[in-house]
């Protein structure tokens, strides 16, 4: 019996929603009385043992070239090969764009009852139970598995990560299938956090007037190490790519902090941002209802009060 | 290009979402339903498919009699043929087995669903017909062109996007970009009274087992109201952030 994690890496690193996918599968696996084994599929740059200390017991790790890029059945398969071996009862991912992907197929193949948008701990492993969010954040709706096997992927940094003390041995694995879509290019935007794993998010809304103004924007992002993002208004009329767009329609975020400017909170856009755990506003019109829905709020010019924040954030960096 | 587009009946975006007062289920009075808004730009494509190279648009729903409407402007915005699998779609397998299984007797070269629902937020029954089906699959889908038996997709990454090749008989998740929203179709005067004539057919459900149950709905907790800090005095709110919400 066993946990098995998905510890996925891009480009040869692993990301933080990573340490947390294995130190949720390690709290999952305590409940189970279980090991817990973290699978790593592709050529990693890192230390595959690092992953101990989030709690992994083992590391299976494939390195075939044929998996060194993404298929969601072929990574389902090479997941499917050690949940079999290690007679797993429950494969952990981390619902980043892989991992969302890989899920189904995972189910179909490994004949598990799959559990997306997880945002809690497990309420009971046997039968597996569970919250996950719906209703594009306006609601959560319990899960209970009626199958002994599960697939569990959760909104990343939705529930943290945790360190456990120990070693893990690392494994060579093998037996994936064959890659069904191959891929040609990646255009991947550097120097920038991607959504939705960033825990920081500065937004921007229609209010900042322009594509030319978003200076200020990644200024502060950069300052702060935070993901940028924006409203559909602004997605729509181009000034920032589609993948940026938060929203009902876009993507869904769960950071520890977003800061909208010039958003005036429309009911598709908060259906994307309203799990940020805390959320500023800055906007010059004061009934804006973004601030119904704000922790923190200013009511001011955007181009006057973020180039002030900026600087105040400057100063609390230099101590 | 034979091709089945799956749409989901989804409450409308701006819906306020409501659960029954024993919090067992989704409390539908007074909501609008709408077509899926991922499914809406998969269903568009497959009408730019269509005009470019001929062919046939199938659209499908696993619902109850409700959802007929929604399937009728789908009808009335282009698709050549409905087809309603009578169950509550209440399982992301059950459904996919439908799917699925009606696809396996109709010899489809492409088929469309969206990204995910907007109520369930599921993203599970367009991976699970794939993988049923031994077909390729393509989440995210935001660009697809076809060259003969052969796509070219590209699929949205985190912080990115990836250009991919796969052979067709396929399965795309789709999203905004596969068309752009002032593509999107709207049912006109002609095409809503052609899609009274046209066939919707309604088959019997598969047996077919549920993997999951949804067994409690609650709303989030009510954020507390908000603190507004002067915009002259972004000190205090840097301040509040670090010792008071402790995110930075």
């Amino acid at each position: 019996m066993s946990v098995v994690v998905f510890a996925e890496q891009w480009e040869g690193k692993f990301k933080k929603t990573t340490f947390e996918a294995v130190s949720y599968g390690r709290r999952v696996a305590d409940m189970l009385g279980v090991p817990t084994v973290a699978v790593v599929i592709g050529s990693l740059d890192e230390d595959a043992a690092q992953l101990a200390t989030y709690g992994a017991n083992k590391v299976v790790h494939f390195n075939a070239s044929s998996l060194n890029s993404f298929d969601s059945s072929a990574f389902a398969s090479a997941l499917k090969e050690v949940a079999v071996s290690e007679e797993a009862q429950t494969v952990i991912l981390s619902g980043t764009s892989n991992g969302k992907s890989v899920v189904p197929s995972l189910a179909i193949q490994w004949g598990a009852a799959p559990i997306t948008n997880v945002a809690a701990l497990p309420d009971s492993v046997d039968p597996m139970t569970v919250k996950r969010g719906a209703f594009s954040s306006k609601g959560f709706v319990t899960y209970t598995a009626h199958e002994q096997k599960t697939v569990l992927s959760f909104i990343p940094n939705a529930i943290g990560v945790a360190e456990f003390p120990g070693e893990a041995i690392v494994e060579e694995g093998s037996g994936a299938a064959e890659a069904r879509v191959q891929v040609k290019g990646v255009d991947r935007a550097t120097g920038s956090v991607p959504l939705p794993e960033a825990e920081l998010v500065v937004s921007g809304g229609r209010g900042l007037k322009g594509p030319e103004n978003w200076g200020m924007i990644e200024e502060l992002a950069e300052l702060l190490g935070a993901g940028t993002a924006c409203s559909k208004p602004v997605s729509d009329m181009h000034w920032r790519p589609h993948s940026e767009h938060v929203g009902q329609t876009g993507i869904a975020i769960n950071p520890n902090l977003y800061i909208a400017v010039g958003i005036s909170g429309a009911i598709q856009h908060l259906a994307g941002v309203s799990n940020s755990k805390v959320i500023v506003v800055i906007n010059s019109d004061a009934e804006a209802p973004f601030f119904k829905a704000a922790d923190y709020g200013v009511v001011g010019d955007a181009f006057s009060v973020l180039p002030q924040l900026t600087e105040a954030v400057k100063r609390f960096k230099q101590g | 290009m034979k091709i089945l587009v799956c749409i989901s009946h989804v409450p409308d975006t701006t819906s306020k979402i409501n659960f029954t007062a024993d919090n067992k289920a989704f409390d539908t009075n007074g909501v609008q339903f709408v077509i899926n808004p991922y499914d809406e730009f998969g269903l568009t494509r497959a009408l730019w498919f269509k005009e470019k190279e001929g062919g046939s648009i199938t659209v499908l729903n696993v619902g109850s009699a409700a959802t007929e409407p929604t399937l009728r402007k789908a009808l009335a915005i282009g698709a050549d043929d409905a087809v309603r699998i009578d169950a509550e779609p209440t399982d992301a397998y059950f459904v996919a087995c439908q799917i699925a299984d009606h696809a396996k007797a109709e010899n489809y070269d492409l088929i469309i669903m969206g990204r995910e629902s907007i109520d369930y937020n599921g993203s599970q029954v367009p991976g699970m017909v794939a993988e049923l089906l031994g077909w390729p699959f393509v989440n995210a889908c935001v660009g697809m062109e076809t060259e003969g038996g052969t796509a070219q997709c590209v699929r949205e990454i985190d912080g990115g996007k990836e250009t991919v090749e796969a052979s067709l008989p396929m399965v795309i998740a789709g999203q905004k970009g596969l068309v752009e929203e002032k593509d999107l179709r709207i049912p006109n005067m002609r095409g809503i009274m052609t899609a009274r004539s046209k066939p919707l057919n309604v088959r019997p459900a598969l047996e077919a087992a549920h993997r999951t149950e949804a067994t409690s709905y609650e709303k989030p907790e009510a954020k507390a109201a908000v603190r507004m800090v002067d915009a002259e005095n972004m000190e205090e709110l840097v301040r509040l952030l670090h010792e008071e919400a402790k995110v930075i």
